[in-house]
Formats: C-alpha cells, sequence, structure tokens
C-alpha cells in the first residue's frame, strides 16, 4: 500500500478497522470481497455479533414481567440501549424512544396512529421527490383513507430540495412534512432544521427519515427540532429487524397506541383497557430484546471511533470515488449537491445498469443496481435505474480503484 | 428439434468455456445477436413484471405451435431470452408445459446471475408456461 493510501488526516485506519468485521474478510466469486453496498444495509462488527450471542447464551427471557433473575437483567440490558439511544441522538428522554421493526415500521406507525387522530378529508401530507418507497406508501394509504393529498416537494436537477418550492408548498391545509434526512438513491443531504423550522412556524407536525443518516453524521434530535426521527438499526452496524421512532413526548402522548397486546397495557377488563405509558404504550407484544441488545454494541462500537472521524473517511472515500468516476466521460454521476453524503448514483453511457451490476458482481464487488427503492424520483429523472456505490468507514481506496477497474471491463464486455 | 436436444445442445456449448467472462461473452454476443422484435409489440402489456432490466415477450399461435418473439434493454438479459426462445420457440404448448428448466441450473445461469427478482429469467419462463397454457385452452375449446 502506498503512503497517500493511509489517511492520517482523519484518524481512522480502514485496514485495523475491517479486523472488526469478519464478513469484509471472504470471498466473493473467487476475488476478495468490496462491500460498497452499505447503503442497503451496512456489514456488522464482531461486538455486535457477539453481543447477541451473549444474549442468547447468557441473558434470554422475556422483560418487564418475570421478578426471577434473568427476566430483571434483561429488562436493565434492553432498558439501557433505551438510554444509549436517546443520547446517542440527543433526545430530551428515553421514553421518547419507541423500538420498533426498523425504520419502516416507524413510519407506519406514525401514518397509523398520529394520522387516524389527525387527518381529515382536504388535509394535506407534504413529502420530497426523492423519498424511499417506505416514506411514501405509508402516507399514500393514510391519504386514501382519509381523502387526504399526497404533495411531493420537487427537486433541483443537481438533486437538492427546491427550498423555494418547498416554503410555497407549506399551506393552510399541510398536516404533516415527511421527509428524509439523507437520500439513499441521491446521497443528498437536507436542511432538516430549516425544514422543520418553516414547517413549525405554521404549525406543522414533521417527521424526518433518518434511514440513511445516524451511520454517517452526529443526529441531535433536539436540535432538528423534528417531531419523529425514524431509524434502522441494521443501516448503523446492527442487527436486522430492529429500530426505532424518536417521538416528541407531547406528540407521542396526544396519539392513539398503535397496535394492541401484551405491554401496551396497564390495566385490562373486557370492558376498558387503560394504556400504558410512554414508550410501552407503541410497543405491543414481546419486543425483540436480543437484536436492541445487538443495536446497543453497535452504537457503542461507533460511539468509541467517532462519528465526527468516520465522516471524515467517508468523505475522503467520496471526494477519491467522485473524482475518479468524474475522469470517466462515459460515467455519468446522478446526484451533485453540494455536502453530499458518501454515496454515488451513475450511470455508464450506453451500458444498462443491470448489465453494469452483474460484471461488477463477478468482479468481486457489491454494487447495487436498480431503482433503490425511488421509482417516482427514477421516473422524474427519465432514467430507469443507476448503479450505486455507497461507502462506509470500513471501505478502503484500494476498493475504489477495483471499482474503476471492474468499470474498464464493463465497457470492455459491453462497448 | 425436441427442446431436451436444444437444451442439452446448450448445456455442451456452455460446457467449454473455462471462466465466467467467456460464459458472459457469449450470452452478450446471444443478446446482440436475438433477432428484432417487432417495434408494436414493445409494448405495455407485453412487459414482463419483475425485472431489473425491461423485458418484451409477444406470443404467437399458428393452431399447432408457439412462437415467440423478445427484446430487453439489458444486453445480458437478451442473450438469457434468446436461449429460452432457442428452447421454446416452434414448440406445441404441451411440450413447452412438459418440459424442464433444469438446464439453466447446469449451465450455471440460475447460480450466477443475480436473484429471480432482478434478472427476470424465471419470470420469463413463467412467462412463457403461461402462453402454453393458455393456446393449450384456446385450441382445445376450438376443437
Ligand atoms: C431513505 C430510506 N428510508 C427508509 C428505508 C427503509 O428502511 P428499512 O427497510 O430498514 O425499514 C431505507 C432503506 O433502504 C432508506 O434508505
Amino acid at each position: 500500500m502506498s503512503p497517500e493510501l493511509k489517511t492520517q488526516i482523519t484518524g481512522i485506519d480502514p485496514e485495523k478497522i475491517r479486523i472488526d468485521f469478519p464478513i469484509l474478510g471472504r470471498k466473493v466469486h473467487n476475488k476478495p470481497l468490496v462491500y460498497f453496498d452499505n447503503a442497503a444495509t451496512t456489514q456488522k462488527p464482531q461486538v455486535v455479533i457477539d453481543a447477541l450471542v451473549n444474549y442468547y447464551t447468557g441473558l434470554n427471557s422475556n422483560v418487564h414481567r418475570g421478578v426471577h433473575y434473568l427476566s430483571q437483567q434483561a429488562t436493565v440490558a434492553f432498558e439501557e440501549v433505551r438510554q444509549k439511544i436517546q443520547r446517542f441522538i440527543n433526545a430530551r428522554f428515553c421514553h421518547e424512544i419507541i423500538y420498533t421493526r426498523g425504520c419502516t415500521e416507524s413510519i407506519n406507525l406514525v401514518a397509523a396512529s398520529w394520522g387516524r387522530a389527525n387527518i381529515g378529508p382536504g388535509d394535506e401530507i407534504l413529502i420530497s421527490g426523492m423519498e424511499h418507497h417506505s416514506n411514501i406508501v405509508p402516507w399514500q394509504m393514510l391519504c386514501e383513507e382519509k381523502g387526504a393529498a399526497l404533495k411531493v416537494c420537487p427537486l433541483h436537477p443537481d438533486g437538492s430540495l427546491d427550498m423555494q418550492a418547498y416554503s410555497a408548498m407549506l399551506g393552510e391545509k399541510t398536516r404533516m412534512v415527511a421527509i428524509t434526512h439523507i437520500s439513499n438513491t441521491l446521497g443528498t443531504v437536507n436542511p432538516v432544521k430549516e425544514i422543520t423550522r418553516l414547517a413549525h412556524e405554521k404549525g406543522i407536525t414533521v417527521l424526518i427519515d433518518g434511514a440513511q443518516a445516524l451511520s454517517h453524521m452526529k443526529v441531535d434530535v433536539q436540535d432538528i427540532g423534528c417531531d419523529f426521527y425514524a431509524f434502522s438499526a441494521h443501516k448503523v452496524y446492527g442487527p436486522m429487524g430492529i429500530g426505532g421512532l424518536y417521538g416528541r413526548e407531547e406528540v407521542l402522548n396526544a396519539m392513539p397506541p398503535y397496535q394492541g397486546g401484551g405491554e401496551m397495557i396497564k390495566s385490562v377488563t373486557f370492558e376498558k383497557t387503560i394504556y400504558n405509558e410512554l414508550p410501552f404504550k407503541f410497543e405491543a407484544g414481546t419486543p425483540n430484546v436480543g437484536d436492541v441488545i445487538g443495536f446497543g454494541a453497535a452504537i457503542e462500537y461507533i460511539s468509541n471511533i467517532g462519528l465526527d472521524q468516520i465522516g471524515a473517511w467517508e468523505h475522503e472515500l467520496l471526494a477519491y470515488a467522485t473524482e475518479k468516476l468524474s475522469a470517466d466521460p462515459l460515467v455519468r454521476i446522478i446526484g451533485t449537491a453540494p455536502g453530499k453524503a458518501s454515496l454515488i448514483s451513475f450511470l455508464i453511457d450506453g451500458i444498462h445498469p443491470y448489465d453494469a451490476g452483474t460484471i461488477i458482481d463477478h468482479m468481486g464487488i457489491a454494487v447495487r443496481t436498480g431503482t433503490h427503492c425511488t421509482q417516482p424520483l427514477m421516473d422524474s429523472l427519465g432514467i430507469s435505474g443507476t448503479i450505486r456505490a455507497s461507502f462506509a468507514f470500513y471501505n478502503t481506496k484500494q476498493e475504489i480503484d477495483r471499482l474503476i477497474e471492474a468499470i474498464e471491463k464493463v465497457k470492455e464486455f459491453f462497448l | 428439434m425436441k427442446i431436451e436436444e436444444t437444451t442439452s445442445a446448450i448445456v455442451s456449448e456452455f460446457e467449454s468455456f473455462d471462466d465466467w467472462m467467456d460464459k458472459y461473452n457469449y450470452l452478450i454476443e446471444l443478446g446482440k445477436s436475438l433477432p428484432l422484435i417487432d417495434e408494436k409489440y414493445k409494448v405495455e402489456a407485453n412487459l414482463i413484471q419483475g425485472c431489473q432490466s425491461r423485458v418484451w415477450l409477444h406470443a404467437e399461435f399458428d393452431g399447432n405451435l408457439i412462437h415467440f418473439t423478445a427484446d430487453s434493454d439489458a444486453v445480458i438479459t437478451k442473450g438469457i431470452a434468446n436461449l429460452l426462445i432457442r428452447t421454446f420457440s416452434g414448440q406445441p404448448p404441451q411440450e413447452i408445459l412438459d418440459s424442464s428448466t433444469e438446464f439453466l441450473k447446469e449451465i450455471g445461469l440460475t447460480e450466477h446471475l443475480s436473484p429471480t427478482r432482478s434478472n427476470g429469467m424465471l419470470s420469463m419462463i413463467k412467462q412463457i408456461k403461461m402462453y402454453a397454457l393458455a393456446f393449450k385452452t384456446k385450441a382445445a375449446m376450438g376443437n
């Protein structure tokens, strides 16, 4: 390795970091794996895998119920993670953190529960043109049920949000703004604080889809000021099937429950049920304790490395990849907003993304091709899909070089 | 030629490749040489759902045999379409319904191409079999 490929600036040595992620040592199609599909899901460090194994080998029991030792220990561990998440995103209270299956369920929870109580005929919900299907479809379902209308804020050609249009679209009838923090297709980082401020001036509730953000930057929900913030653990080096919803206490308290069942009740008679308080009101049934504990380990792991360090190295990777890809006249980068997060969507002139992706895969490199669950965005860009390389802090510049070589190979194959 | 004869010919063609690059080069060649579909058949109704690339499949029945034509905007997908058309086009509905698609495993395509949802190969086969069933029913009703 040549010395300039290692970074002194950020203090992150990816070669050392990589040792923490066992999967990065494997081969794919007989070549060392290059994992550039981090926006879809991130890999798990050994400490997260260990936390899962340790939970099931030494702690497994149901939470909040038993007086017995294991149940109490599991409950403590489970609730400690809630506090970790609270600190991680700087919520005021730990009961403002609701465990869910992930970002998608968090958004559905808000659409179903908050939406049921607050949306009526003629009301408007404002989303943006870069939303993931998870932040489109729940609102569409709500609108259909309530006779409300879904409005879509347009984007500038570089993939940034048209803030002038946004301001103008916040109208008398707008009840909810639901916008992503970071676009999983374009990499655009939206000005969520400003978005929230403008909506709040008009008394409009704000949900931020944080699925892509938590792994790349320090998120402070109080500073943003939003009412809801949705996220998934698996995109932050944690397990799949677990995630969370941050909701401001006042807003959560005013909402009806989401699902009914055990855990979310205080007392039940056949005549009337008294609901439990926050956060349990929104957590019906036995929760996913093991994965919560894995999530806790992931948060601790990246907090120890430091999100500033992580962000800095990822930006270095992004700059390097952007420079290399831009040098190729046949490559067109989709999404060039300033201050992007570390992912690049691109097309190779005259080559279908699926064809390119198939060859790149055979070179041992995992990239995503297709619409990335943002079909309306693809339609508005007039393209059928892109190739997307999304970087994490365990990626290296040598891996980007391998992607560039793979693109050369793709061109040999198809042009 | 019977379906099995075609599929075993395809299997031996693929056996001669010793690395994936040769195999894909061949598929790409097949994609580029796929007979052109009549533009009027490249319509929404002929689009196969569930593919990352767009695939159009058109079928015509002459009373005995089904004739397929296809196109795609991705070359590898076109190559696969070419193999399927070579196998199934010009065959009677019953033969198509009775045929096995094991040969695709043998040539390492189900294994090496990305999963079904994106490559559309299985969707194409399903559609081919659906046409066979529909034409078989139609022929039976005509008698
Ligand atoms: C921007 C964005 N929102 C929402 C989601 C949905 O996350 P999950 O599938 O983990 O619920 C994703 C995941 O791809 C995403 O990238």
